[in-house]
């Protein structure tokens, strides 16, 4: 239903049920707020948003309300340009004045700061105050976020944000009257894995991204590129920006449909890879297998290269979940589809396969982030989001309000009031279900949970289908917790409206994911639409898993003595498989060429390395874990960087192969090639625009218009002004002039509005505050449910073996910071890594008398690693978690059985034991 | 003259056991409620009463009853909470009902619980009254001895658990939503309203919250009926009211009177008037947030009405008088310094703007002030006034403030051209 209102004089017609301030902002309507926040609600304490209402035609001077707290109502008469509301409006600013530090120079906020801009937009200039500012502490909080309280205008976004939002704990509002302080209570580096989106969300600069502060520069001198975060398979969008060749930093892209105004630390802070000093930058090449890959001439690449594609030499190409879906296609042209090994480990490919197939052919939903967060049941099955895919953790922190949302307003209290909705309330939840080995930290929103070894929770998951729907396989010989756990599950689902399952594939089980199939298949039988969300390991795993391919495992077991030229594709395969089998399967082949952009152990024993761009250099599309197809864009120019991947195979096929008649010089001419060839991306270049797209006849600028030194920052190696770069793969440009109108969503590079010039200017390219971007959100979903599929339940396969007397079971167990590739080696992400742990109950370290935070030696399939003790208590007894994929970790397929035996205590700690 | 809520209030003396209060007639409104009555006829009876809130807002108690849900499906239990938070500055008649006949409170909570179905009641009290805390204790234990608590109170099938809850120590805990959040172990900022506490309140649910004087009157009110209370009043507002003064009179204290006497009255008569070589320059009339009254203003009925037909506002009727020998700005600087440092922080104009006005009147004290100053004090009035702010925190700051502004504008200008403070030489 719409409200007629008239606001300075003209009639809008605005959705009711709405409060004023989040109407006036979706048509566009300048109202200053600090306090409100699209994604947080009104709570009503700046007092900044005021505009005046008028009760009938006679009323001449209105009052003053507060637009934020104030639902729209039919006749609404209200003036946001009178001088009673300017003035109270530029009074607040100067409230917040009185106090606030002159520190704009040296702010790294300035240029971006929301207090600026609401400063000019109320027209509060002078200081009419003779006496001192009160001034605050600062604390240390961590690697991620720089502290300075000074400058606090005591919004409380910052705690709504983080506790009320993000559940976070450890950052709290303390005091009264003007001394009100946020901080921890005691200094400290911030828990929660949001902790990066203070710096967006607090309107001034008390919380500052610390790791721009190395490398510090202004907005408004930030080259930027729209992007997608390549630490997870969520697919969040990024705002990158560099400046003289160095990635300054990552901020939020919103996508109304995905990761919102929101992202997680990982993704904000796991950058600095692209700045890394191991990044490859020259080609490489050696002239034996027993050295190392030097920098050579090209001519010596050249020869081994116009050897190892001599006709008759087979080209075997191992692609790579982390690296575009383009430059995996060209490889896959390059070698032949029959040659193209995709660089998983071996179950992980069955798995991806095995959920993209299911995906494919079932009437159930793949959902969005936001799917998820409007979901009214949530079942997690042996995955701890919060390492593994953060955002959607924070998708389920959003989906377990909606019942209490509800119910808040069914008594008469709209959404958007935040905390009436959490007074009346309180901690009533949604239903949300963990199934896990090990406690994770969304255990607090359970309703109930259920902590076992895989192997029995798949077996419930079987058995809640087969309450669900009496067709579906059932289990024999559940014993009375996992009765009452599948009893309840199934109950709660049957009255569920639109419930999610959460599975994927880090634990390592195919029947997991097939289970939890079984369960939205008798969901449909049962007439409930359901969705089903399937975490990966990276952020192409679903796009590498679309293109054809067999399992890497089938190269390294083949038995064929010798092979020719194998080419790999941004992975390190020594992530992927055993060490040994990977040396082994190097040493078959004549030639190895290696195309990544930073040296990891394959790089070492490639005989050609060729350095390519990272994301941050490169135009690609990488499909997330919902099917979304979405493109990150250049950041660098190529000139000054290094070429895509696929550029790069493009010009190998050209040269040496002819595999497609001209080398793909666009971004246009490989993904058309690519959308012709598999049907499953179909649509994806006419809805993310490619070369041909026009606003104005302008191209869209990655650059303000007030980017400075554009003629100062190469005059030490040329003074004459050089040539703008042309950007031959997209819409944008390498300069600061371009289309003045907003960019289609997919290609915006940065946020501005006039008089907005902080990340709050978002909200005039979203149709509401929270809502979608206008024109759509970004990316396209490939995959929809076949709602019409007959299909047929999967059987219970449950092949994991309970373990024998005497053994135990390693499963892996993932940390946010640590088991990924790349943003592990950022700085300020690797301070965050700990040490690589076991994870265990109490009674099983007893037996292998060690003791908490012990160091043990354990020996896992022939590798050593040294481990530190940490207990947990739901964990079953001879189950014992492993970090896995940190730094310096050897490869281990897990799970595994290991001797008790296998475990020792270190000499260390002994020692010091005895003492 | 009827004292009805003082009459057996002996100040310095232990206060009234429980068979102490029985002997006076005490225990019998609930009696009379429980065996005779429906809730819905005791809400009846009591807003026929026109009994308005003791509390300083003077809110028709009977109707912010009936807005508790009785019908259909709401959240439960409903609870009654007892605003014992007395730290309006002036104010102490709460502490002489708590010290002196507390069972005379608890038999009001019982009926009113009653009245509104709430199962559970809270009396929070103010931190430093310790001795209170001991009293109501002790009350209470006797009470529940007694079946007057607890369950099936007196065989009616009514249960009522009642508890004694001290606070932290913030005067904003005296604002009835900051309280409920308080009381909730939350950060006391007060809430927004709508929703109002009826709808939801302490835990979300439905809320009564009551002062400690308004409560102390419903056993009467229903022992002896509507038209008795009227009638007790001088003109139209019901009831006898529990007046203070404070100041350089030669007998400050509590004086129980009808509703509408006039100040001058109160003010001379009871407590005897000025101390020989004063004279009296102004008073305010209902603690520290309610506009000061001039001397030749002083024959006016001391009535909620009558007090704002002139500006100002009664309040908790707790007067304070300003006398010709003390300082105005000091008075008001005072005043002023205790609002500023008891803001919660939640809203900008009182969070920033209440220590500015401190600042400003400290620098005018000293001697330091300029005219100027006064033109942003007078604009404060304005910029933290009702709307503009969160609660009502800064707005009772603003009432003294404002008719300081207009009163002794004068002594203010002395100030500044003198550069020192007058009083002080």
């Amino acid at each position: 239903m719409m409200f007629k209102i008239k606001i300075n004089g003209k009639f809008y017609k605005v959705k009711q049920e709405k409060n004023l301030l989040e109407v006036c902002l979706s048509l566009g309507i300048n109202i200053p707020h600090f306090c409100y926040h699209g994604a947080l609600g009104s709570v009503g304490a700046c007092r900044l948003c005021a505009v005046s209402s008028y009760r009938d035609e006679n009323d001449k001077s209105g009052r003053l309300i507060m637009s934020c707290m104030e639902p729209v109502a039919e006749g609404m008469v209200i003036t946001t340009d009178d001088p009673a509301s300017e003035k109270f409006r530029a009074s607040v600013l100067e409230s917040l004045m009185l106090n606030h530090p002159h520190d704009c120079p040296v702010c790294d906020e300035g240029g971006e700061c929301h207090l600026q801009d609401m400063t000019v937009m109320t027209g509060h200039a002078y200081r009419n105050h003779d006496f001192k500012k009160r001034t605050y502490t600062n604390q240390f909080l961590g690697p991620f976020i720089h502290h300075e309280m000074n400058r606090c205008i005591q919004c409380y976004r910052c705690v709504r944000f983080y506790k009320d939002y993000a559940g976070g704990e450890d950052l709290g509002v303390f005091s009264a009257h003007n001394h009100v302080y946020f901080g921890r209570s005691k200094e400290g580096v911030l828990e929660s894995e949001f902790s990066g989106n203070l710096v967006e969300v607090c309107p001034t600069g008390v919380f500052t991204d610390k790791t721009l502060k190395r490398h510090f520069t202004r907005k408004w001198d930030l080259t930027n590129a729209p992007s997608v975060c390549v630490h997870c398979s969520v697919g969040c969008n990024t705002i990158a920006g560099e400046r003289y060749g160095v990635l300054r930093r990552i901020m939020n892209r919103y996508n109304g449909s995905v990761n919102g105004y929101f992202i997680c630390d990982r993704g904000r802070f796991g950058y600095e890879f692209v700045n890394h000093e191991k990044r490859l930058r020259q080609a490489m090449s050696r002239k034996s297998k027993n050295e190392k890959p030097v920098v050579t001439t090209d001519e010596d690449i050249e020869n081994i290269l116009i050897n190892a594609f001599s006709p008759g030499k087979k080209i075997i190409g191992i692609g790579s979940p982390r690296a575009s879906l383009e430059s995996n296609y060209a490889l896959m042209k390059l070698a032949g589809s029959e040659n193209f090994y995709h660089g998983t480990p071996a179950k992980e490919f069955q798995l991806i396969r095995g959920a993209l197939t299911i995906l494919l052919n079932l009437p159930v939903r793949s959902p969005s982030l936001k799917d998820i967060e409007k979901s009214d049941m949530v079942l997690i099955l042996g995955e701890d989001l919060t390492h593994t895919a953060p955002m959607i953790a924070l998708a389920v922190r959003q989906a377990a309000r909606n019942l209490p949302v509800g119910a808040g307003e069914k008594t008469g209290i709209p959404k958007w009031h935040d905390a009436a909705q959490r007074y009346r309330t309180r901690d009533m939840k949604s239903p949300v279900f963990i199934a896990h080995v090990h406690q994770t930290k969304l255990d607090e929103l359970a309703s109930q949970l259920f902590h076992s070894p895989i192997h029995d929770i798949c077996r419930v998951a079987f058995a809640i289908a087969s309450l669900v729907d009496d067709q579906a396989p059932a289990v024999e010989e559940l014993n009375q917790d996992q009765k009452d756990f599948a009893i309840m599950v199934a109950n709660v689902l049957k009255q569920a409206k639109n419930p999610v399952i959460i599975t994927g594939t880090h634990c390592g089980s195919l029947d997991l994911l097939q289970a939890a199939a079984n369960i939205s298949i008798a969901l449909a039988a049962f007439g409930t639409k359901s969705s089903l969300s399937f975490v990966m390991p990276e952020c192409n795993s679903m796009g590498l898993a679309m293109l054809d391919g067999k399992s890497m495992e089938a190269l390294i077991n083949s038995n064929s003595d010798t092979s020719d030229t194998l080419i790999i594709l941004e992975n390190d395969l020594f992530r992927r498989a055993p060490g040994e089998a990977v040396k082994k399967l190097l040493n078959k082949f004549t030639c190895v060429l290696v195309l990544d952009h930073s040296e990891n152990e394959t790089t070492t024993k490639a005989d050609v390395v060729v350095p390519v761009g990272t994301f941050a250099e490169s135009t690609g599309t990488l499909i997330n874990n919902e099917g979304r197809a979405q493109r990150h864009y250049r950041v660098f120019a190529e000139e000054k960087s290094l070429p895509d991947s696929w550029r790069i195979l493009g010009r190998l096929s050209a040269k040496y192969r002819k595999i497609v008649p001209e080398p793909w010089e666009t971004f246009d001419q490989i993904a058309e090639s690519l959308e012709k060839e598999f049907p499953v991306v179909k649509g994806i270049n006419k809805k993310i625009n490619g070369n041909d797209f026009r606003a104005l006849n302008d191209k869209i600028r990655r650059q303000s218009i007030r980017f400075s030194g554009r003629t100062a920052v190469d005059a030490r190696l040329e003074v004459a002004e050089s040539k703008i770069p042309v950007d031959r793969d997209s819409p944008l440009t390498f300069s600061m002039e371009g289309s003045d109108q907003k960019s289609p969503s997919s290609l915006v590079p940065f946020y501005w509005t006039p008089g907005w010039n902080s990340p709050q200017s978002v909200s005039f390219y979203l149709d509401e505050p929270n809502g979608s971007m206008k024109g759509g959100d970004p990316g396209l979903r490939l995959i929809e449910p076949q709602e019409n599929a007959r299909v047929n339940y999967f059987k219970p396969a449950l092949t994991g073996e309970s373990s024998k007397t005497g053994e135990y079971t390693i499963v892996p167990v993932y940390r946010i910071f640590g088991s990924e590739e790349l943003s592990s080696k950022a700085e300020a992400i690797t301070e965050r890594i700990p040490k690589p742990f076991i994870l265990m109950n109490e009674k099983q370290a007893g037996m292998l008398k060690a003791a908490e935070n012990d160091f043990v030696i354990i020996e896992i399939s022939q590798n050593i690693i040294e481990v530190q003790v940490r207990i947990d208590d739901k964990i079953a007894d001879r189950i014992i978690g492993l970090t896995v994929n940190f730094p310096e970790m050897p490869f281990v397929d897990l799970p595994v059985s290991v001797r008790s035996s296998e475990i020792k205590l270190t000499e260390q700690n002994i020692k010091s034991r005895s003492k | 003259m009827e004292k009805p809520l003082t009459r057996h209030i002996k100040s310095g003396r232990d206060p009234l056991s429980l068979k102490e209060y029985e002997k006076t007639g005490g225990y019998n409104g609930i009696k009379t409620a429980l065996k005779k009555m429906t809730p819905s006829e005791v809400i009846d009876l009591v807003k026929q009463s026109g009994l308005s809130g003791r509390g300083g807002a003077g809110f028709p108690t009977g109707l912010k009853w009936s807005f508790v849900p009785t019908k259909g499906d709401f959240p439960r239990p409903v609870y009654l909470v007892c605003n014992a938070d007395e730290m309006e500055p002036g104010s102490f008649k709460d502490r002489y009902l708590l010290e002196g006949n507390p069972h005379q409170l608890i038999e009001g909570m019982i009926c009113a619980s009653y009245a509104i179905g709430a199962e559970k009641a809270y009396i929070f009290l103010r931190w430093a009254y310790k001795k209170a805390e001991a009293i109501l204790q002790q009350a209470i234990t006797e009470a529940y001895d007694a079946g007057v608590l607890g369950k099936n109170i007196l065989g009616s099938g009514f249960n009522l658990e009642l508890y004694v809850h001290s606070s932290a120590g913030r005067y904003i805990c005296g604002e009835e939503t900051a309280l409920l959040n308080s009381l909730e172990g939350r950060r006391a900022i007060p809430r927004a309203k709508p929703p109002f506490p009826t709808t939801s309140g302490l835990f979300g649910k439905p809320t009564v919250i009551n002062n400690v004087e308004t409560l102390s009157w419903i056993g009467h009110i229903i022992e002896n009926g509507a038209d008795w209370f009227k009638k007790l009043g001088l003109n139209g507002e019901g009831g006898t009211k529990l007046f203070g003064v404070s100041g350089k009179v030669k007998k400050p204290g509590i004086y129980e009177l009808p509703m509408s006497t006039v100040m001058r009255h109160i003010i001379e008569d009871h407590a005897g008037g000025m101390i020989d070589g004063y004279k009296l320059r102004a008073v305010i009339p209902g603690g520290a947030s309610t506009e000061f009254v001039m001397e030749n203003q002083l024959d006016i009925p001391m009535d909620f009405r009558s007090l704002k037909a002139v500006g100002s506002r009664m309040g908790t009727a707790t007067m304070t008088v300003l006398d010709n020998k003390t300082c105005p700005v000091e008075f008001l600087h005072n005043i002023e310094r205790f609002f500023a440092l008891e803001s919660c922080g939640w809203c900008t104009p009182c969070r920033e703007g209440l220590p500015r006005i401190e600042k400003i009147l400290a620098a005018i004290e000293e001697g330091n002030g300029k005219e100027e100053y006064l033109d942003i004090l007078k604009y404060h009035t304005i910029y933290c006034g009702p709307g503009n702010t969160f609660c009502a925190h800064a707005p009772g700051a603003m009432e003294p403030l404002q008719s300081a502004l207009t009163y002794f504008r004068d002594d203010f200008i002395r100030h500044i051209n003198e550069k020192h403070c007058p009083w002080k030489s």
